[in-house]
């Protein structure tokens, strides 16, 4: 909110500087955004009257002028050719600077002896909404009278300074001028001075006569207030009224929009009013809106009604959406005579929900949507009328319509101060604590130690003692409290729960490992499901999709991480990182049932990604079992398909007889999707599966006391017999004595029949009662070779 | 006799002396002390000698063949210390050169940073507790005092589902079903991803919170400058100061805006702090009573605080990050510089 600071002498004597100001307002909870100063470049530059002009001799298109700059006469050659003798002008004097600290120097323009510079409004900051006709080309043209000499910053109010300032949601009291004025008398402990709310009306007649008001949503309009004013003169604002509009930014537009812009401005009430010519039935009638009913704002825009809004109605028709903007059938136009002057209390979601839906917004609404008290509307209206007497722009007739639904009392809380003390933590002494309130308008005593305290009407956040105790402590200083460690608590159990700690563990697993962490979004493009070649009837196409997302790059909640780390993989090697482990510990989102009607379930998954050189099926399935190892789990493995995974190159995991999740070589389909020109390798693993199979102990076991004996054998087999089957052979033959047996070797090639491949398996024997005989371990060995035989057709090498 | 055993013993100790390596002196041995060897050939020699010299003469070539024994094993230390210490002398290595391993991996900067604030408020008693990130209107609103179309509403711009679930906007819906199931005393902290629908280099429309709340019968402002004070100075450094300011949340009352001293100049000012010496972190208060009377806690009875922080502020402003979209990017080069791990 844009606060100019002349305005706000008009009500409280500020005798520190903008920046002090800001510096305290801060504290006070109340935050300068930005405290702007146009003119604070401009130095030197005053109002100067052009005495004569007369041609450059040198040069066709420049000018030389006589100007009066108060204590004599000054010639200046300027290019421009709006002015004319007897003109006001901006002159910049030898040593002035220019907006953009441009510097201003006497010096000689084609010969002729320039002493300075006439002015544009671009080159004083100044745009149309600043002054009327800046913006226009040439020199700035000043029509009102000051007298030559005059500092220009003053003359054309570019000496204002004007505060920025954030006002919290809970606090639509100070979204005005008057509402911060308020505050700023509190924090300086100065008096805040009254509005000027004097006018006189026109005795012979009376409102009665010419209007009728009735409310038929009072619980929509809680207080409507009307006045009826004529013989108004659609005049022009005064400079000064405008002036204050532009600051703030609003442009001003008759008188009458001006005053109710303004009183907006000032105490924050939206005003409107109505050409009573386009009243039909002398009568006005606020009420909800009839379904299909329709209405054209003075944005020109048409919008169609329904019950749960509130529009403003003559006899016959709608003539403004309630407190968001009038209907173009009934505004101020420039030969208005007669006007009805409108101050309201309008429910704030109301306005809100039907602003919303119709995306109409204005000041109105902004402000109404923020919150009005009910008595505010009474000062706004006399405010306005006030205005209307002063700029004799109309005649007043006496009456009022009001219609107030609502209690217009004053909430009173009671409590003990040792409630604030100790919600506090500090004791502030009774006098403080009154002094503050008092400040604030609120009306406060002490019974016994009982604060007693009437609350403004303009304060409806106030809601309990709780608020009483931050208005007490925003004023007697936040630096006043102790810092104590919960001194009054109870011991509390604290920390992570096993889950948290099984994650932490995993992700040190996966670090060990090499692995960069990474966050990515929970929301995808739902294309990913297409690149991915995904059958329409894929589970994994049952996401749930955002009702507004920012783009559709971000419209549904994934149910797989997959696309993400290949997208992050992309992301690297399109900045030429061609090589990288990535790990994501994340939830996918899976709901029950589309459209979503429960909370879907939120499901922790593991995903990683492996590529760049050295990087392989088997380096990918290295690290599913540095996890499977340091977890204690049990795994095995299937081939795996999926549509976006190598058919070679996949496994499904399993663990406890359930599929836990799978790894493999991506697609070259859906790289080529990606647009990654190297092999990846992915696994997804489900955390809460691998999480329930955690078994960090099984128990002691012995260390063997007798010698093992180790054995390898070479098998020759067909190419498509794998190395899990010829270790489930070697394993259920080996027998009891068999301890371990691992591959160590796979050959294809030279001395090897084409289609045929050599395997080696290194072999563990041992028993717990005695040294085994070599005769033992021999017969194992053939009865496993012989299985391997009958089995596989496998062959000794 | 002994003439015959001294020059043969004074030979044998000069060859033994020196033998170049283990092979020559292993060749002495044989030489000398094995089976055909020159002085075995002397002890075979007694036989010829008359039998009342044969002692003392057995005594002189025993005596040498201990000398030689001697001599012989007092050199091969000294070859085998030789032959170590060439070997070690050969096999140097250019120390300078890098390390075999596997490279170690590095955590989230987000999640450095969050573990380190976990750990600061787990050491005084909070536990971390989780919440569902696709929540119900009631839990991320109405229950805590944003009733709908109020204008506290607009202070985070929400992604909905449908009328009534949304995904959460802060991590405090987690905190209403904290209060709604258990009884105080209550110490949690609530953690994970939030979403609201704003995209810059200061926002982003996913990001982490994390939040406080303590629930209890005697429960001060104070004590909620106590803590953050102590969560101040842990997560920036030991001189950090807090600095509270009023604000507005609908969840607490009073509520507080809470400041910490630049960690870039230390409160001098300067472009991080810009100039004020101060740099916003999170935001606080007591807990409203509508709030406690929504999830069934009696505020006659109880009370207590609320704190949130949103974790890549506190992340960019400790290591410097200035643009929110790096911490989402994922680039290998910018993850790799996170090592401090918990």
């Amino acid at each position: 909110m844009k606060l100019p600071l002349s305005w706000l002498k008009d009500y409280v004597d500020i005798d520190i500087s903008a920046e002090e100001l800001a510096k305290r307002l801060l504290c006070c909870g109340f935050e300068v955004e930005e405290i702007i100063c146009k003119g604070k470049e401009i130095k030197n530059v005053v109002a100067g009257k052009i005495l004569s002009i007369k041609k450059h001799p040198g040069a066709d298109k420049l000018l030389i002028c006589e100007v009066s700059v108060g204590n004599g006469a000054i010639r200046v050659v300027t290019g421009a050719q709006n002015v004319k003798a007897g003109d006001t002008v901006p002159v910049a004097l030898h040593g002035a600077t220019l907006l953009g600290g441009v510097k201003i120097k006497e010096g000689k323009l084609r010969g002729e002896l320039s002493q300075g510079m006439l002015c544009s409004g671009e080159e004083l900051g100044l745009t149309s909404a600043d002054y009327e006709g800046a913006s226009a080309d040439g020199i700035l043209i000043i029509r009102e009278k000051v007298a030559p000499g005059t500092d220009i910053k003053q003359a054309l109010g570019l000496d204002e300074c004007v505060l920025d300032v954030s006002v919290t949601a809970n606090r639509p009291d100070c979204q005005s001028v008057y509402g911060m004025a308020r505050e700023i008398a509190a924090l300086l402990d100065k008096p805040l001075k009254p509005l000027n709310l004097n006018y006189d009306e026109e005795k012979g007649d009376s409102i009665e006569r010419h209007l009728d008001v009735e409310v038929l949503a009072p619980d929509l309009c809680p207080r409507y207030m009307v006045k009826y004013v004529i013989d108004i003169e659609m005049v022009q604002s005064p400079s000064w009224m405008k002036r204050r509009l532009a600051l703030c930014g609003i442009r001003p537009i008759n008188v009458i929009v001006d005053i109710t812009n303004y009183v907006l401005l000032e105490v924050g009430q939206p005003m409107h009013a109505f050409d009573y010519r386009f009243l039909e039935g002398a009568k006005i009638i606020v009420r909800r809106a009839n379904r299909g009913e329709k209405i054209t704002t003075l944005n020109e825009k048409e919008s169609g009604l329904s019950e749960e809004m509130l529009v403003i109605c003559d006899v016959k028709k709608p003539m403004a959406l309630a407190g968001i903007m009038g209907g173009e059938n009934s505004g101020i136009r420039e030969d208005t005579r007669e006007i009805v002057f409108e101050a309201a209390k309008f429910a704030r979601d109301c306005i809100r929900r039907t602003s919303r839906k119709l995306s109409v917004q204005s000041d109105s609404s902004a402000r109404f949507e923020k919150g009005v008290d009910a008595g505010l509307c009474e000062i706004a209206m006399r405010r306005a009328l006030a205005l209307v007497h002063q700029l004799k722009c109309g005649k007043i007739i006496s009456g009022i319509k009001d219609i107030c639904a609502e209690k217009l009392s004053r909430k009173v809380i009671s409590v003990e101060k040792e409630k604030i003390d100790r919600l506090l933590g500090i004791s502030i002494e009774k006098e403080a604590m009154m002094r503050i309130l008092n400040r604030l308008e609120f009306k406060v005593s002490f019974e016994k130690d009982t604060l007693l305290c009437e609350v403004p009407l303009f304060r409806e956040d106030i809601d309990g003692y709780p608020d009483l105790a931050e208005e007490i402590i925003r004023y007697y200083g936040h630096d006043h409290l102790v810092p104590t460690l919960l001194k009054n608590a109870s011991i509390t159990k604290g920390g992570k729960n096993a889950s948290h700690k099984h994650a932490d563990r995993l992700k040190d697993v996966m670090v060990a490992q090499g692995f960069n962490e990474i966050i990515t979004y929970s929301f995808i493009s739902q294309e990913y499901f297409d690149k991915f070649r995904l059958k329409a009837s894929d589970p994994l196409r049952k996401a749930i999709r955002l009702l507004n997302p920012l783009s559709e790059k971000m419209a549904v909640m994934r149910t797989t991480l997959v696309p993400s780390i290949i997208e992050t993989v992309a992301t690297n090697t399109r900045k030429k990182i061609l090589s990288g482990r990535l790990f994501e510990l994340a939830n996918v989102y899976i709901p029950s049932s589309l459209p979503l009607n429960s909370l879907p379930d939120e499901k922790p998954m593991l995903a990683f990604a492996l590529f760049g050189e050295g990087e392989d099926f088997f380096t990918a399935k290295g690290c599913v079992e540095n996890i499977e190892e340091h977890f204690g789990l049990e795994l095995s493995y299937e081939r795996g398909s999926y549509p976006f995974m190598h058919g070679g190159r996949c496994a499904d995991v399993f663990c406890g007889g359930e599929k836990i999740g799978f790894f493999g070589e991506v697609h070259p389909d859906a790289l080529e999707e990606f647009d990654i020109k190297q092999r990846v390798y992915i696994a997804e693993i489900d955390f809460r599966l691998l999480e329930k199979n955690i078994c960090y102990y099984r128990g002691f076991k012995p260390v063997p006391k007798f010698p093992e004996v180790d054995r390898d054998i070479a098998v020759i087999v067909k190419e498509e017999v794998t190395c899990g089957q010829l270790l489930e052979t070697i394993s259920r033959k080996g027998g009891a004595l068999l301890k371990e047996a691992e591959l160590f070797d796979c050959y294809v090639g030279g001395q090897i029949e084409k289609g045929k491949k050599s395997m080696a398996f290194s072999l563990r024997f041992g028993s717990e009662d005695r040294t085994l005989k070599v005769e033992e371990v021999d017969q194992a060995i053939e009865k496993i070779l012989k299985a391997l035989n009958q089995e596989y057709g496998a062959i000794l090498r | 006799m002994r003439e015959k055993v001294d020059v043969l013993l004074k030979e044998a100790l000069i060859k033994i002396s020196g033998a170049a390596d283990s092979v020559g002196l292993n060749d002495l041995r044989v030489k000398y002390l094995g089976r055909n060897g020159e002085l075995t050939a002397l002890l075979k020699g007694l036989k010829d000698i008359p039998p009342q010299d044969r002692p003392a003469a057995g005594k002189i070539i025993n005596e040498a063949r201990e000398a030689i024994e001697e001599a012989l094993k007092h050199k091969e230390e000294q070859l085998k210390a030789q032959e170590k210490q060439r070997r070690i002398e050969a096999e140097r290595v250019d120390i300078t050169m890098p390390g075999k391993r596997q490279a170690l991996g590095t955590l989230h900067p987000l999640n450095i940073v969050k573990n380190e604030i976990v750990d600061i408020f787990t050491s005084f008693g909070f536990e971390l507790c989780d919440g569902p990130e696709i929540e119900f209107d009631y839990y991320n609103f109405q229950a805590l005092n944003i009733p709908k179309d109020h204008p506290a509403r607009d202070m985070q711009d929400t992604f909905y589902i449908n009328d009534n679930i949304l995904l959460r906007t802060h991590t405090s819906p987690t905190q209403a079903h904290v209060m709604e199931s258990r009884k105080p005393p209550i110490r949690i902290l609530s953690h994970g991803k939030v979403y609201r629908s704003d995209d810059d280099a200061t926002h982003s429309p996913m990001f982490h919170q994390i939040e406080g709340l303590v629930i209890d019968t005697d429960i001060s402002l104070c004590d909620l400058k106590g803590i953050l004070d102590e969560f101040a100075r842990g997560i920036f450094n030991e001189n950090t100061k807090t600095r509270f300011r009023p604000s507005y949340f609908p969840f607490t009352e009073p509520s507080v805006e809470v400041d910490v001293t630049c960690s870039m100049c230390g409160g001098e000012g300067c472009r991080l702090c810009k100039g004020t010496g101060w740099i916003e972190v999170l935001g606080a208060g007591m807990v409203n009573h509508r709030v406690l009377l929504n999830c069934g806690i009696d505020p006659e009875k109880y009370g207590g605080f609320a704190f949130g922080l949103g974790i890549e502020r506190i992340t960019m402003i400790k290591y410097g990050i200035p643009d929110m979209r790096l911490l989402f990017e994922n680039e290998v080069r910018f993850l790799s510089q996170f090592r401090k791990g918990r």
